[in-house]
């Protein structure tokens, strides 16, 4: 017995519809990780150590800990507190949680490099902070970031395959239960791979593109 | 500023950090004559005992993969370069948990028929995916190597594989440390996974225990803070580590 074509060809509208919901969480959940790492990123540069610590100790725990257990507490913790939603919605919430503690970390190197005399500048120029932050300093902070922020969303694409551990019928969900209904597990999850493989590659080639050209206008 | 900033914010932690204790304390209902939620320590423990087994595991099956895979990155032969291409950007390109599968569920079949045991299948996949990363940094490494050490090799009439043993593999290990101890942090959180392919490890055990015990918050809380002791220290390690190498 080797692959069989066939059925391969079969499976494929399923596994697409699967891929769909794996875009879609990955996508929404890299939305959230953007605005929440912003957030996060602003709130550790405070200069209340009220607002910095908690923000800062959420932050390392949230890193130090699997996604896999986060999706885990999140599903199965929530409704003790009356709190129920969709599985897609937990895991997506989930996803964007994750990684907004790791691009907080690209938002703080990217606003950390800006030099100093911008400030001054928006200081002497009698700036509110809002001007100062949405006209001066992360127009000029957020580009250089793009290829970084860019590669955690490649990352997110991928590790979305994790909320299938919490009934997300996903890409990978999907190619499982093809495998169980058909006791054929080769071509579903050999499929699944090649799926995650081409798209995730392909978004690695063209954000090196982007890297290229932005770092071109920025010389 | 920086020092300013962390000396002052230390009471503010300290006042949070107890803020949080109580409230968690109150939430997940700790007694101490019934001795909750600390009953549930032992079956943990044991769980601990296979995730820290399966990060050592996959952490020497990485290291000594991602050196080859480096090395062979960076190699002259086409032949040699283009294989570990394959093999680096292959298990980059899809996630360990999406690997872990294959090998658990479609190695066992025909036409493969190679059957692992959980362990052998999580270490594996562990151990591939993170060591496909790691060889990136071996070959970066590598790259960084002044042009100039080449040359005193040549000079000195050295064979190949003497100057990889003696020159350029001592300097880049030092570059390495540092993401490699990343690395390893991205490997301890990804040995969660496993869970999923029946193995017992502490998130296994944590599962488990919802089943037959509930208590979902206080488990669920309990393995966070577990993943959490764990994982810190080696945080804090790669921190001490990177500030060495920028007074070296």
């Amino acid at each position: 017995m080797t692959v069989d074509w066939k059925f391969a060809w079969s499976i494929l509208p399923e596994l697409l519809s699967g891929l769909l919901v794996t875009l879609k969480a990955s996508l929404v959940g890299f939305a959230i990780a953007a605005v929440l790492g912003l957030v996060f990123a602003l709130a550790r540069r405070s200069r209340s150590k009220w607002v910095s610590a908690p923000v800062g100790g959420l932050v390392e725990f949230v890193r130090s800990t699997p996604l896999l257990v986060q999706l885990f507490f999140f599903f199965y913790v929530l409704p003790q507190y009356g709190l129920r939603f969709p599985a897609f919605l937990v895991g997506t919430f989930a996803l964007g949680l994750h990684y907004s503690t790791y691009t907080s970390e690209v938002y703080r190197a990217g606003i950390d490099a800006i030099a100093k005399e911008q400030w001054e500048a928006s200081t002497a120029l009698n700036f509110s902070m809002t001007r100062t932050w949405v006209g001066v300093i992360l127009p000029q902070a957020i580009p250089p970031m793009l290829p970084a922020l860019g590669n955690y969303l490649i990352g997110m694409f991928k590790e979305s395959a994790q909320l299938a551990a919490i009934t997300v019928v996903e890409l990978l969900q999907t190619g499982k239960i093809i495998g169980s209904h058909t006791f054929r597990y080769l071509e579903p999850i050999t499929l699944v791979g090649i799926l995650f493989f081409a798209l995730s590659y392909l978004s690695a080639l063209a954000l090196r593109q982007l890297e290229v050209r932005i770092e071109r206008q920025h010389r | 500023m920086h020092n300013r900033e962390q000396s002052g914010s230390r009471t503010a932690s300290l006042v949070w950090a107890a803020i949080i204790f109580l409230a968690l304390g109150i939430s997940l209902g700790v007694s101490w004559a019934g001795k909750r939620p600390l009953d549930l320590l032992p079956t943990m423990l044991r769980g601990v005992v296979v995730t820290v087994k399966l990060t050592i595991g996959a952490a020497l099956l990485s290291f000594l993969v991602a050196v080859l895979a480096g090395i062979a990155r960076a190699s002259k032969v086409w032949l040699i370069r283009t294989v570990s291409a394959f093999y680096i950007e292959f298990f980059r390109g899809t996630s360990a948990l999406v690997q872990m599968f294959w090998i658990f569920f479609v190695l066992p079949l025909p036409p493969f028929r190679i059957t692992l045991t959980p362990l052998q299948a999580g270490i594996m996949a562990l151990g591939l995916n993170v060591g496909a990363y790691g060889a990136e940094v071996v070959r970066g490494a590598i790259l960084a190597i002044p042009r100039s050490q080449i040359e005193a090799t040549i000079a000195l009439n050295m064979p190949p594989g003497l100057r990889m043993r003696k020159v350029i593999l001592p300097q880049a290990m030092i570059r390495i440390l540092p993401p490699f101890g990343n690395l390893l942090i991205e490997l301890l959180k990804a040995t969660a996974l496993v869970s999923l392919i029946t193995l017992s490890d502490v998130t296994f055990q944590a599962l488990s225990l919802r089943q037959t015990m509930g208590r979902t918050k206080e488990i669920f809380t309990l393995l966070l803070a577990i993943y959490f002791l764990l994982a810190y220290p080696l945080t804090l390690g790669v921190r001490w580590l990177e500030r060495q190498r920028r007074w070296a």
